[in-house]
């Protein structure tokens, strides 16, 4: 197993690879919650204009049936048109694929983007999808009983957290 | 006394029968989850998939067409299939008894039972009865209860309000016979709101009624005085048969929301009426229409309120 | 045939005797007890070491169902439950279809129930005819043909003028008046007590002054007309209180409640249980109090089964569409016994309620173990708990608020004139 790296190292060489991407007409979605702490940065690092999207998947995903509706749903919020736009799909950690493929759905049902580009801080490998992520700060291979998160201290610092799951 | 039968074995919403017996923090998380709806509604695709798959059986005993009809649509914006049942009273009596109706319905596949009837209580007799995956919610039942009614009201109340913790609430009219009365008041008082008024005549005040947590007032003026929000209830025609009150006028002279009378309440008190309206019975048309009625976001926030109703309990 | 019981512990709530010892009955009489009948030969003997030796008890409430109702039970089957339950004497109640407002219906009742030789029944008749309130009954007729008093059942008089004519024409002849109090309009449409459970339930309510209303307007008529008049199902501490003051007034009124009333109130509604949907509702809990507690004062004379069979079908309906009523009549003896427990009243005090007092108000020799009393006997374990279960019930009624509940006190064996007509297996 890798050693955890710092969230906030992380950051600029992520953005270093964005900054080419970004034109006045690119939007930006974080998901919640660790996406969306992810985004707010990306997107003041990268001075992109168009305001952030926040998004919650809550009701677009696929284990409904067993887990019922997850606790305190988030508010999605999207401030610009998705029709035609070239989007940059944030989240802290890419594991099975599932958060995407719910995110991707409910995207679709805003309207019809040109492209989507998914940048994840963290790719775990374990995917159980066809999804990929094409920007990604760093690669960790870590073991099924753990989850992996990013948290947020109380000056803003990004920082990552390993967890046992549930 | 057995468990309420609204929470499953582990404690999880499995049926909404009433808003009397649920923990804060189950209507807490329901009034959340229907913030997020509320995004929902306001885009072009209004639907989400929750409940793709799922029969949702509207079995309406007791017509209504409104409320009917938004749940219908709040169901349908989560995807689910909608059937619509309505059974007339009469006909129900000579034909099928409840528990036989549901059990035909049952052996339809269906998930989730919107029940409308006029006897106290029969939602919960359904709840006894159907199988471990069909959720039960109670669209109005006799006077007992009306909790979507009641979770609605509560979110419009904190829609315009934000807190609960400081507010007096006052409900006006016929106490007695209303089951939206009686879920906005369990609603009320399990938030914490420290003053909830019920403002009527003897006749339409249900025996014991403080004992609800409310505070009694038989004058409209003084009930209304310092109000932050004003509840108006629906004054049905039978009313003036049963010997309870002479006539409408009469009622609208002592009890009907006017201007001048509104005047008693806080400057920024919100107005709210279920719906559908007597102009000119419980409520002047000035005041139905004015700045401080909030009517009409009342019907928008119950689509969802009910969607988040059903994909809660549907989940559990 | 001579039978003898030994070993148990003989109860004769008439004389306050609760002590070991035997009893010997014969010719279809009580002929001995202790000494006298210890040794005495006898054609059966019965054990009753370790059990309880009682009269069979009598209940003044009781609907067979018969005639009209024989989906819902049948004389067979009530009786078989009567005896089942230790219940060797019963008055029936009038509403049947058509209601026992004839001699012949009279007739065919107590030689339908003579032929099944089970529990001794006494038809109560119409007071007025239909039970309609408006015109008299033949009560001579009637009570020439065997009815031991009149009542309505459950249907009030709402014409006060027809109440005080039919109480008038009764006193002529000295017959009892059994009547519920409950004034009609005031409970009408009314299916639960009026009060705090109610209003959170959203069911009609009854008030307990539809009660007292009814009972002042009944006292004050005795007081005209000197009839003798039991009132029936009390269910509120003020209807106690006018009792009470009637009693001491000398007034001949004598009341009883249905033995359920002594153990539930409205809080037992729960989420709508239409088992426990009754007539007279069930009241507060400080109602409750004061009937238990008026029945172990004596303010109140006895208790009843008020044994209502209803079938499934009009109970898992909703509480207001629900037809009111429980079975009673084999749950009589452990909720009396669990009565006289919580008002710390010996066996011989608590047992009165159901013996020796409905006896004196039947106007019948039942109800003691004294020579020459007719041998109507129970015999049975205080102390044997069991489950109420449709399977354990005799009553086509499985209609009970404690199904499912265990009660305390097993009736073995139950003898009606000296024969046994129910032994436990």
């Amino acid at each position: 197993m890798n050693a955890l790296p710092e969230a906030e190292t992380l950051l600029a060489p992520l953005v270093a690879e964005l900054r080419a991407r970004v034109t006045p007409a690119s939007a930006m979605i974080g998901l919640y919650t660790g996406g969306a702490w992810l985004a707010e940065r990306l997107h003041a690092m990268l001075g992109i204009e168009l305001p952030l999207g926040l998004m919650d998947i809550a009701f677009y995903r696929d284990d409904y049936a067993k887990q019922g509706l997850k606790h305190d749903p988030k508010r999605t919020r999207i401030p610009f048109e998705v029709e035609g736009r070239d989007l940059l799909l944030v989240d802290d950690v890419l594991y099975t694929g599932r958060t995407v493929r719910a995110a991707m759905n409910e995207l679709f049902d805003y309207g019809r983007p040109r492209s989507i580009t998914l940048v994840v801080l963290i790719d775990r490998g374990g995917r159980q999808l066809p999804i990929c992520a094409q920007h990604c700060g760093a690669r960790l291979e870590l073991p099924e009983r753990k989850r992996l998160r990013l948290k947020r201290d109380a000056d803003g610092a990004l920082r990552l957290e390993l967890e046992d799951a549930a | 006394m057995p468990r309420n039968p609204q929470l499953n074995a582990n404690g999880k919403l499995q049926h909404l029968l009433s808003i009397e017996g649920l923990p804060r923090d189950v209507l807490l998380q329901i009034l959340d989850t229907a913030e997020s709806f509320v995004g929902v509604t306001e885009r072009e695709v209004k639907k989400v998939p929750l409940l793709r798959g799922k029969s949702v059986f509207n079995l309406f005993f007791e017509s209504s067409t409104r409320t009917r009809t938004t749940f219908e649509i709040a169901a349908k914006r989560l995807s689910a299939d909608v059937i619509n049942l309505n059974i007339a009273t009469s006909s129900q009596s000579k034909g099928e008894s409840l528990l036989d109706t549901v059990a035909n319905l049952s052996a339809m596949q269906a998930d989730l039972f919107i029940v409308r009837h006029a006897s106290s209580g029969a939602p919960f007799l359904i709840a006894r009865h159907v199988k471990p995956h069909e959720h039960v919610i109670n669209a109005g039942d006799g006077r007992h209860a009306h909790p979507t009614q009641g979770l609605l009201d509560l979110f419009t109340i904190r829609h315009y309000k934000r807190e609960f913790g400081a507010l007096t609430v006052a409900v006006v009219g016929d106490v007695l016979h209303s089951r939206v009365a009686r879920s906005l008041i369990h609603g009320l008082t399990t938030l914490g709101v420290p003053e909830v008024r019920v403002i009527g005549p003897q006749t339409l005040l249900p025996a014991g009624v403080e004992a609800l947590g409310v505070r009694v007032f038989h004058d409209l003026r003084e009930g209304l005085r310092d109000a932050d929000v004003v509840v108006m209830l629906r004054l049905q025609n039978e009313r003036m048969n049963g010997a309870l009150l002479p006539s409408a006028q009469e009622y609208f002279m002592k009890y009907g929301l006017t201007a001048e009378k509104l005047a008693h309440a806080k400057a920024d008190v919100i107005v709210m009426h279920p719906g559908p309206m007597n102009r000119g019975v419980e409520i002047d048309s000035s005041v139905a229409d004015g700045p401080r009625s909030v009517i009409l976001p009342q019907v928008t926030f119950g689509i969802a309120v009910r969607m988040a109703v059903m994909s809660i309990v549907a989940g559990n | 045939m001579r039978v003898l019981i030994k070993g148990g512990r003989l109860v004769d709530p008439a004389s306050g005797r609760d002590a070991p010892g035997a009893l010997l009955l014969d010719g279809g009489r009580v002929a001995a007890l202790d000494a006298e009948a210890e040794g005495a030969t006898a054609d059966r003997i019965l054990d009753a070491a370790g059990l309880v030796v009682a009269p069979g008890l009598i209940d003044l409430a009781v609907r067979l169902r018969e005639p009209g109702f024989e989906f819902k039970a049948t004389l067979e089957s009530e009786l078989e439950a009567a005896v089942a339950g230790g219940v060797t004497s019963l008055a029936c109640l009038p509403d049947t279809d058509p209601p026992i407002d004839e001699p012949g219906l009279v007739d065919m009742l107590r030689r339908r129930a003579k032929a099944l030789g089970r529990a001794r029944v006494y038809p109560i008749g119409a007071l007025t005819q239909k039970l309609q309130g408006e015109r008299l009954t033949e009560m001579a007729e009637l009570a020439a043909a065997g009815c031991v008093a009149f009542s309505q059942a459950n249907f009030a008089i709402t014409n006060s003028q027809v109440l005080w004519r039919a109480l008038q024409y009764a006193a002529t002849f000295d017959y009892p008046v059994w009547l519920r109090a409950e004034d009609r309009w005031l409970a009408a449409g009314g299916v639960a007590h009026d009060g705090e459970i109610a209003t959170r339930l959203g069911l009609a309510g009854i008030p307990v002054f539809a009660e007292t209303v009814a009972l002042a307007t009944l006292i004050e008529l005795v007081r005209a007309t000197g009839t003798r008049v039991h009132v029936c199902r009390l269910s509120s501490a003020a209807g106690v209180e006018l009792m009470r003051a009637a009693r001491s007034e000398g007034l001949p009124m004598s009341c009883d409640i249905g033995i359920h009333h002594a153990h539930l109130s409205d809080i037992d509604l729960g989420y709508f249980e239409a088992q426990c949907r009754l007539e007279p509702p069930l009241r507060s809990r400080r109602d409750r109090e004061a009937l238990a507690r008026a029945l172990a004062d004596g303010t109140i004379d006895c208790a009843v089964s008020d044994h209502t069979p209803v079938d499934d079908d009009h109970k898992l309906v909703p509480f207001d569409e629900a037809e009111p009523g429980a079975t009673g009549l084999e749950l009589l003896l452990p909720l009396t016994l669990k009565w006289g427990a919580e008002q710390k009243l010996g066996l011989a005090q608590t047992l009165a309620r159901v013996t020796s007092e409905p006896a004196r108000i039947l106007g019948v020799a039942a109800g003691r173990l004294a020579p020459g009393s007719p041998g109507d006997v129970v015999v049975f374990d205080s102390e044997a708990p069991w489950r109420i279960v449709p399977e354990a019930l005799r009553s086509q009624g499985k209609n009970s608020p404690f199904l499912g509940y265990e009660l305390t006190g097993r009736v073995r064996t139950t003898l009606v004139a000296g024969s046994v007509v129910f032994e436990q297996p």
